[in-house]
């Protein structure tokens, strides 16, 4: 395996691989959304209890779900280059931070505009909110702490570690609606046995989850590819690039 | 199709305004980030684009300099 994923480790091989993956994202994203969105805002029935301000779920759940996947995915990325050393792993903790802090922003948002009319409060300091706020800190601090230090390399190190000790607010953030008792409901779609949603209402869903996933992706990948240009600049290959136009 | 006209449509059944804050919301962050990351993308190949051409302005410079 690490005769194949070596030659990734070259910034050049790297960039060239997310070119070729970009295109998959974005078009699945796109595709997904739109059909997401149609289907869930116009077509998708009305809740019998919260009418048609469910129709926040569509973007809520998904923006939720993915705050917590891209923080994993970015601390899997800190892991990666702490212990193997590799500049690639570390730019894309850069990458995906604020991609995640966008997902976990849009995911307190809509929670408060659907918490307004639903609870008749924008914001309860509740559990399951309170641990998603501070994961938008944690996002917030990642990104921070790297661009804090005059040393790149210090800086990398110290934002990879925050990412990965941060990793402890995932589980409280899913538990958080069994261990303490909170305004926000229960999980819907993650119980196994039998979903509470109806299918109607879960088809849209489970679209739009995989289009903010390839969104995430396709976001990641962008960013990604900036930073390696960002520290790769002077070399051949880059100018190449750049003169190819 | 759930709703019978338009305006219906964008009332959201008296929900509008949240239905409509979070979505404009959602669709602002997204697209912000998206164009954000491209004119990074942009300013980036400007930036290494620019430095190539002083580098050959200076070479340029240094072989005159070198015929005098």
């Amino acid at each position: 395996m690490w005769k194949w994923l070596h030659p990734y480790a070259k910034a050049e091989r790297a960039y060239q691989l997310c070119n070729t993956l970009l295109p998959y994202f974005a078009v699945v994203s796109v595709l997904c959304i739109v059909v997401g969105w149609v289907w869930g805002l116009a077509y998708a029935p009305a809740d019998y209890q919260q009418k048609d301000s469910y129709r926040i779920i569509f973007i809520h759940v998904p923006s939720a779900i993915l705050s917590m996947g891209a923080y994993s995915s970015m601390a899997i990325a800190a892991i990666i280059a702490l212990v193997w050393q590799l500049r690639n792993a570390e730019l894309a903790v850069i990458a995906i931070a604020p991609v995640g802090a966008a997902m976990t922003a849009i995911a307190l948002i809509t929670g408060s505009a659907w918490g307004k009319p639903m609870w008749g409060a924008w914001w309860v300091w509740d559990a399951r909110l309170t641990s998603e706020l501070i994961l938008l800190f944690l996002y917030l601090g990642v990104l921070s702490l790297f661009h804090a230090f005059e040393d790149k390399k210090a800086g990398g190190k110290a934002a990879c570690i925050l990412a990965i000790v941060g990793v402890v607010n995932l589980p409280i953030i899913h538990f958080s609606v069994e261990w303490w008792n909170t305004l926000h409901q229960g999980a819907t779609i993650t119980k196994f046995d039998t979903s509470a949603i109806d299918p109607t209402m879960l088809w849209p869903l489970l679209i739009n989850i995989l289009g903010f996933a390839a969104l995430v992706g396709a976001l990641s990948l962008i960013r990604l590819k900036n930073e390696i240009v960002q520290v790769e600049k002077h070399r051949p290959w880059v100018r190449q690039l750049v003169s190819r136009g | 199709m759930q709703f019978e006209s338009l305006s219906d449509f964008i009332a959201m059944g008296g929900y509008g305004f949240y239905v409509w804050l979070s979505y404009g919301s959602c669709a602002g962050i997204i697209l912000g980030l998206l164009f954000s990351s491209l004119y990074e993308n942009k300013k980036l190949k400007q930036e290494v684009k620019s430095q190539m051409a002083r580098e050959e302005r200076i070479k340029k410079a240094k072989e005159l300099e070198a015929q005098v």
